[in-house]
């Protein structure tokens, strides 16, 4: 039988679906949720929870490039996060230096304690870098809860505010638009990784590790940038939420911290950058809807990962696109 | 652009007779007590194809994995244009010009032939991981120009209506082509073919055999692992015979047809018209 031509609702639908799939359209919807949600965020509670929500996808966004594309597990993320934190907060406040430039140094002794880490652990085949940043979470949550003199040990320590050369940045509404720019900017940073011959390096070693090789990938190295990247991510975030917060404590640093990362990463969908952001949102807000139910909050939490988990087997993203893709293709 | 740019042919002056680009010397190997290879040697010139044949278990395909570095010997040399290249990781063969396929398809299935074959221009493309990051100037021609490039490949293997497809989605002839196609795209010095008819019919090895005959016509050299013998004497310049691991004869197509070890190896007897020539 000859295939008829197309109908207008066919062609539609392919148009729908090749922009979907389009990479800068979901950068686009991004921006465009951003600029709209203060039309629904009636107070500041609700920007708190949405600046959270910003700050945790960001380490997500970083996370995912480490799991969903290196292919290596990091359960020390929190570590990072918090060491972030308490470098911006320590160095801008009892050493007096300027914030952004506590902020930026703190950050670039995170990438570097990632670089030792992983240098080592990443020339082995398989999850030795999860095992590495076990460790080096648990130490460095113990060394902020007990170095009191410096980090205030287990009462926290206060932060001074996010000043930029004499602006003073203060106040939910203008920490939301610094935070969504940020995730804006991972988002962005992300893409283009994954789009470019050191992300498709990365993809082809899940495809086939042997072949990358043959084609002269060297994977200890992308694997290590990687983790140095995803690792500064966090600290980024993590100075972020110090400034912010106006307040840290070792509980950012926790274990329990690190492996909900990991949780957000999973629930999302792996290897997809927005599947990161939507696992920020619904792990973060999740938790302020079920205050409801009390008692049984963490309960049904666990039943909304379980069931998840089993009708969305690879994250919400990623399941997602494959419905709409099979609905495009019909 | 062609797939095989400024490689020395067999008759130019600085590749010339003589000179080999890839010259193995007393290579051997052994897993756990059983020598997979024992002391081989032998040369490669350039522009040539030089096909490597042998009953199975002869350690064809453990050769060539110490070809390219994902097995290491435990003695010889392997050197290209000059320099020995034992011991180094197989990224490193794969930078000194080395490019291969496999036998069992090591296709990259999380990514359609485009990406299979842009993956192949690694080498060739600007992967700087913070260029890449910040998407520099240079970066974004660096992958316009990448992709160019592979969509050429992709039309000379024939694929190209197959770019924008997944590669778990390409039949398994196709496959074959794709994996060539993205050995081709890190301009190698020398491509290793591991049995690239192998599963096809008769008009697929046929395009096989047009693909790998017009690349020696531009010059590229080529290692070729095939039992397929009818493709191995219509395109090869030398054929080596390996049995149980050591080279049982070496020389022209014609040369090796008439040897009456090569004969006797594969046929488990010797040809009347051979007899007594060997003893």
């Amino acid at each position: 039988m000859e295939r008829a031509a197309p109908t207008a609702s066919e062609l539609a639908r392919a148009r729908l679906r090749r922009w979907a799939f389009d990479p800068r359209s979901g950068l686009l919807a991004l921006a465009v949720v951003i600029v709209l949600l203060p039309l629904f965020l009636s107070n500041n509670y609700f920007y708190d929870i949405a600046i959270a929500v910003a700050l945790n996808a960001i380490v997500c966004v970083g996370l995912n490039l480490l799991i969903g594309y290196a292919g290596q597990i990091s359960l020390g993320h929190a570590g990072f996060f918090a060491l972030g934190g308490y470098g911006s907060a320590i160095l801008s406040g009892s050493q007096g230096w300027p914030v952004w430039l506590s902020m930026l140094t703190s950050c670039a002794a995170v990438g570097l304690l990632a670089f030792v880490v992983g240098r080592p652990t990443l020339r082995l085949k398989g999850h030795y870098l999860a095992m590495a940043t076990l460790g080096l979470g648990v130490i460095i949550s113990i060394v902020v809860s007990t170095e009191d003199r410096i980090t205030g040990g287990p009462d926290g320590l206060s932060v001074p505010p996010l000043a930029l050369f004499g602006w003073v940045v203060r106040g939910e509404h203008t920490w939301y638009w610094i935070a969504c720019s940020g995730l804006l900017l991972a988002v962005w940073l992300a893409q283009n990784l994954i789009e470019s011959p050191a992300g498709r390096a990365l993809r082809a070693l899940h495809g086939s590790e042997v072949a990358a090789e043959t084609l002269g990938i060297d994977s200890a190295r992308y694997k290590l940038q990687v983790f140095i990247v995803s690792a500064v991510f966090a600290a980024v975030a993590g100075t972020l939420t110090a400034h912010y917060a106006g307040f840290i404590t070792p509980a950012k640093a926790s274990f329990m911290h690190s492996v909900e990362l990991v949780i957000m990463v999973v629930f999302g969908g792996m290897a997809s950058v927005f599947g990161a952001v939507v696992g920020a949102l619904v792990l973060t807000t999740l938790p302020q809807l079920l205050t409801v139910l009390k008692d049984y909050e963490m309960m049904v939490y666990g039943v909304v990962l379980i069931a998840t988990m089993v009708f969305f087997p690879q994250g919400i993203v990623p399941t997602l696109a494959r419905w709409l893709a099979w609905w495009g293709r019909r | 652009m062609s797939a095989a740019p400024h490689r020395p042919g067999p008759n130019d002056a600085v590749g010339g007779e003589g000179v080999a680009l890839l010259a193995v010397q007393n290579l051997s190997k052994s897993f756990g007590g059983v020598r997979a290879i024992e002391d081989l040697s032998f040369e490669v010139r350039p522009g040539t194809v030089h096909s490597i044949i042998g009953p199975n278990g002869a350690g064809k395909t453990t050769l060539l994995n110490m070809l390219v570095g994902v097995y290491v010997p435990d003695s010889g040399q392997i050197r290209l244009t000059g320099r020995d290249l034992v011991g180094e990781p197989t990224h490193r063969f794969a930078a000194a010009g080395l490019g291969r396929t496999f036998q069992n398809l090591q296709i990259f299935f999380n990514m359609t032939a485009l990406e299979n074959v842009m993956t192949g221009r690694h080498l060739r493309e600007r992967r700087s991981l913070l260029a890449a990051m910040l998407r520099t100037r240079a970066q974004a021609r660096s992958e316009v120009s990448c992709r160019d490039v592979s969509h050429r490949l992709l039309e000379q293997v024939g694929l190209y209506g197959y770019r924008d497809t997944r590669a778990d989605a390409m039949p398994y002839g196709a496959l074959k082509r794709l994996e060539i196609a993205r050995a081709l795209a890190a301009e190698p010095l020398l491509l290793l073919l591991d049995e690239p008819a192998a599963g096809l019919n008769q008009t697929e090895a046929s395009e096989i055999d047009t693909l790998i005959k017009r690349l020696a016509a531009e010059g590229m050299t080529v290692i070729l692992v095939e039992h397929n013998m009818r493709l191995v004497m219509g395109v090869s310049d030398q054929v080596l015979v390996l049995e149980h691991g050591r080279k049982l004869a070496e020389g022209t197509p014609a040369q090796i047809a008439r040897d009456p070890r090569v004969i006797e190896a594969y046929l488990g007897v010797v040809d009347a018209a051979g007899a007594g020539g060997h003893a």
